[in-house]
């Protein structure tokens, strides 16, 4: 279905583009621990692409080889074509890639508003003292950046909390927060880890409908990692399963159901 | 009864519209927040948008005599919708946004609806669910595009693009809209509402343009109402209130009506607006006032000391301030002070320091509330009215306010009581017809205008003030022929913040029993203070603790109720505490929150049987509804709890 080099149409008819991102023969060891054994796959324009897996299976250390933040000892990382040097945490986020942490990363004191503004920080141009003194290009510069966010607030519809204290939200507005900062940066690629973590049934499906929509509305490439299969199942247009570091299954969310390898990973098998 | 108007110059809302738009041209027609920044169009701004609209919705194919249903939140463009779709000839239906695809597909069937006008996705989606019941269903145009751009397109439209189609058009088809616009009469239609049925289906109520427009100018001039006048739309466009305050009243006078960002921002919203004139339902004074309440608990002790106290000198003398009565030299001295300190930063935290003129109708509101508002100086009043009567019936004139009373006859309407203590009016805001429903039609209106509300009360010799007592159908006898009126002992426990809602039986029957649903903001908030652990609303509606404050409410209620001579056999013996919510998702209440009766005797019939048979416990199934349209049941041991009554023995033997 996706073997031509220029994308494929989803079964909702959405146009999946050529590939961003590709990792090839990854290995990832810390000291003697195998966290990601020789793993290849591709990232493409537009698509929701999941990473499943039980616990331990390597997924968080695969979406940090994505996000820059681990460098592999074995393996490439080719990004837009090229192939991908170690990089700073900056240069990560000037190259369009923005994330969401498992446990959440908020700063707990400021606002949700002023946690939003911190993701427009690669798109301002002037400097500390030009911000403090909030004269012609500084204010011109805030103002149209606060547009951003706040449509970035009407999208995932948190202007109720626009000016509380992050500490004073509960969990799944928080993950909304975050989300909302990693949206802020215009990301190309948008990192999810585990979004849905310890949601309830309603979070769950709001979260699933902001990330459709982010996908279809911004046109955002997103690479998640959850555990509810249900979302994943629905959410996702190709999954990647990883168990013990190794990639056992990788296609739609069918073909991986379907997945014998998979099936074992997760139901486990007899050893009889 | 007036001599009816003939066509006057301005002869409907589209005709308003182009008088507002060369009359207060660069004065602000309507504002919404969006994007965190008030957003405003003028009245000149207002008139290009409607009739971009109106020629986008003759592009589409609108006929005259079309119904076009409005569904969503208070937003300009909706409010535009509604003008437009008169401007063209057709008949607005606003819905309640909050209906399950159900509720709303039986109102567009009846009405038979040909264009749907939806806020969203989520309104969309509901009318998609049903549209294969929808014979007349042409088109649906939505206002906000996100998540709607992979939906089949054939027949859906988004408002922007219909109104850039209308421009466009605008050569071809502006004689055609004048046309149209210039046929409109006194007597044509000028919307039509849905009643939210307390008993049975909608009925769809027709309103002309002399309804409104008269109504609109009546109550306009009560009140000395301007073109200067904020008001905040917040309340359903369904509703009969909301569009005489943010249509009829608002295109009459010219004000402007201000929209929130969404149903979650309204009161921060209210602070930034600061109405100048305000409707609110009890149930929002009576939450803002716990609000209040519950947040100065948490204040320093000298903000705390510095509240009660001034409080209670605003209950003393402010009312009186406020209706003009002569109060001393020192207590105005002392009121000045706690306007300074108190009451002024209050009415601005609460968003209500211009309100010049608040309305509050519905249900009864608690005495305590009501005064409380009133002592901080804000002009609260009562109004009494019905969708029926294009909203008014009875409002208070100022100076002449009192909780317990619903005010004189509103401008130009006639009143009368029957032998049976039923309410009877006769105006011209009287309804034209329910729509396709002769005989409804005949049973409420009859030939000379006079239309019967439903409703017993009886007017205050004293004063001239009309008192409601209750329902006329609810309004029963005990099986001692005791007068039997559950409204009037309801009211009395909701006035407690801890009783959010409460019904009582006993028609027909010895004694009286009644079901209690406790406020779980209230209660949780108590359960929190004295460290009771719950873990769900049912858990805290059976707790032993909140059983006995209820017991206790309810014992007060009794020893009130028995005061009253003619009313004193309605004295609760016995009572539950419900372990859900009555909610209209599960049809116990309409829309509007009002108990629909019948439909929980029914349904909890098990509970009553157990209240009348002495058990001291009963186990029940309930099936509800989740807000998806999903349904569930859950299950629930109640206690029946004794209640301490006066003894009023002696009273029936006589």
């Amino acid at each position: 279905m996706f073997d031509a080099a220029e994308g494929y149409v989803t079964e909702d008819g959405r146009t999946i583009g050529g590939v961003v991102m590709e990792m090839k023969n990854i290995t990832l060891r810390f000291g003697g621990v195998v966290a990601i054994k020789d793993i290849s796959f591709d990232i493409r324009e537009g698509e929701i692409r999941a990473i499943i897996g039980p616990n331990g299976a390597g997924k968080s250390s695969m979406l940090n080889v994505i996000s820059g933040f681990y460098v592999p000892q074995e393996g490439e990382v080719w990004f837009h074509g090229a192939k991908r040097k170690p990089l700073r945490p900056y240069e990560v986020a000037r190259q369009g890639i923005a994330r969401t942490f498992q446990n959440i990363a908020l700063f707990e004191g400021m606002s949700v508003l002023d946690n939003v503004m911190t993701g427009r920080l690669n798109h301002m141009k002037t400097n500390i003292f030009q911000q403090a003194l909030w004269k012609g290009r500084a204010e011109a510069e805030e103002t149209a950046n606060r547009e951003v966010v706040e449509r970035i607030i009407d999208f995932l519809e948190i202007q109720a909390i626009r000016k509380t204290p992050v500490a004073r939200l509960p969990y799944g507005l928080k993950k909304r927060v975050e989300l909302a900062r990693a949206l802020a940066a215009e990301p190309k690629l948008l990192l999810l880890d585990e979004p849905m973590a310890g949601m309830n049934v309603e979070e769950k499906e709001d979260m699933s409908r902001f990330i459709l929509d982010v996908n279809d509305e911004f046109g955002t490439t997103i690479a998640l990692i959850e555990h509810d299969m249900g979302v994943v199942m629905d959410l996702s247009d190709r999954v990647v399963v990883m168990d013990y570091g190794r990639k056992i299954g990788d296609g739609t969310p069918d073909e991986v159901r379907n997945n014998q390898a998979v099936i074992d990973a997760y139901l486990g098998v007899s050893h009889d | 009864m007036t001599e009816p108007v003939a066509n006057p110059a301005f002869a409907s809302v589209p005709a308003l519209l182009a008088r507002n738009a060369s009359q207060f041209a660069n004065r602000p027609a309507y504002r919404e927040k969006e994007f965190g920044i008030w957003q405003s169009w003028t009245w000149a701004e207002t008139a290009e948008e409607i009739e971009a609209l109106a020629l986008g919705l003759i592009n589409l194919g609108v006929q005259p005599g079309d119904f076009i249903a409005i569904i969503g939140r208070n937003r300009p463009s909706l409010y535009w919708s509604m003008v437009a779709a008169q401007s063209v000839g057709a008949v607005p239906v606003p819905l309640y946004q909050d209906a399950v695809s159900e509720e709303m597909a039986y109102v567009l069937e009846n009405c038979g609806a040909s264009y749907v006008i939806a806020g969203d996705q989520e309104q969309v989606d509901k009318v998609i669910e049903v549209q294969d019941r929808l014979k007349n269903l042409q088109h649906v145009i939505y206002v906000d595009p996100r998540g709607l751009r992979k939906y089949d397109h054939r027949t859906l439209h988004e408002f922007a693009h219909v109104q850039d189609q209308g421009r466009a058009a605008r050569d071809e088809l502006s004689g055609e809209l004048a046309a149209r616009t210039g046929a409109l009469s006194y007597d044509s239609i000028c919307v039509m509402l849905y009643t939210s049925g307390t008993t049975g289906k909608p009925k769809g109520v027709v309103l002309s343009n002399r309804n409104v427009i008269e109504t609109s100018k009546n109550s306009g001039d009560f009140d000395a109402l301007t073109q200067s006048e904020e008001i905040l739309s917040y309340l359903p466009l369904a509703w009969v209130g909301d569009f005489i305050f943010s249509v009829g009243q608002a295109y009459w006078c010219g004000f402007c009506v201000n929209c929130p960002e969404s149903a979650d921002t309204m009161m921060t919203d209210l602070r930034e607006i600061g109405p100048s004139y305000f409707f609110a339902p009890p149930r929002v004074f009576e939450g803002q006032l716990t609000n209040v309440m519950i947040r100065m608990e948490d204040a320093g002790a000298l903000k705390r000391r510095m509240f009660h106290h001034f409080l209670e000198h605003a209950k003393k003398v402010g009312g009186d301030i406020l209706d003009g009565n002569p109060v001393g030299l020192l207590d105005r001295v002392k009121y000045s002070l706690g306007n300074l300190l108190v009451y002024g930063p209050l009415k601005d935290t609460l968003g209500y320091g211009r309100i010049r003129v608040g309305y509050t109708a519905g249900e009864a509101i608690g005495p305590e509330i009501f005064a409380f508002y009133r002592s901080l100086g804000i002009n609260l009043k009562q109004l009494y009215g019905q969708t029926e009567a294009t909203v008014f019936i009875t409002q208070q004139p100022d100076g002449q306010v009192r909780a317990d009373t619903v005010g004189v006859p509103s401008p130009a309407v006639e009143l009368k009581i029957e032998d049976t203590g039923e309410i009877f009016y006769r105006s011209p805001g009287v309804f034209v017809e329910y729509f396709n429903n002769p005989d409804s039609t005949a049973g409420t209106k009859d030939a000379e205008g006079w239309v019967a509300t439903g409703d017993a009360g009886f007017i205050e010799e004293s004063s001239g003030h009309l008192r409601i007592i209750d329902r006329a159908k609810d309004v029963g006898k005990l099986a001692n022929g005791a007068m039997f009126a559950p409204k009037y002992v309801e009211n009395k426990l909701k006035f407690y913040p801890d009783i959010l809602e409460a019904v009582l039986f006993g028609n027909e029957r010895e004694t009286c029993v009644a079901f209690i649903n406790i406020d779980l903001v209230a209660v949780g908030n108590w359960a929190e203070r004295n460290n009771i652990a719950y873990a769900s609303y049912q858990e805290l509606a059976g707790h032993p603790a909140v059983l006995e404050t209820i017991a206790g409410h309810v014992a007060a209620v009794n020893a009130s109720v028995a005061q009253d001579e003619m009313l004193s056999g309605c004295q609760i013996h016995r009572f539950v505490v419900l372990h859900k919510e009555l909610d209209a998702d599960d049809g116990e209440m309409t829309r509007t929150r009002k108990v629909r009766r019948r439909i929980v005797e029914e349904k909890f019939a098990d509970i009553i049987d157990a209240l009348y048979g002495g058990l001291a416990e009963v186990s029940t199934t309930t099936e509800v509804t989740y807000e998806d349209g999903r349904k569930g049941a859950i299950s629930a041991t109640l206690a029946c709890v004794d209640a301490e009554v006066v003894s009023v023995q002696k009273m029936a033997a006589e």
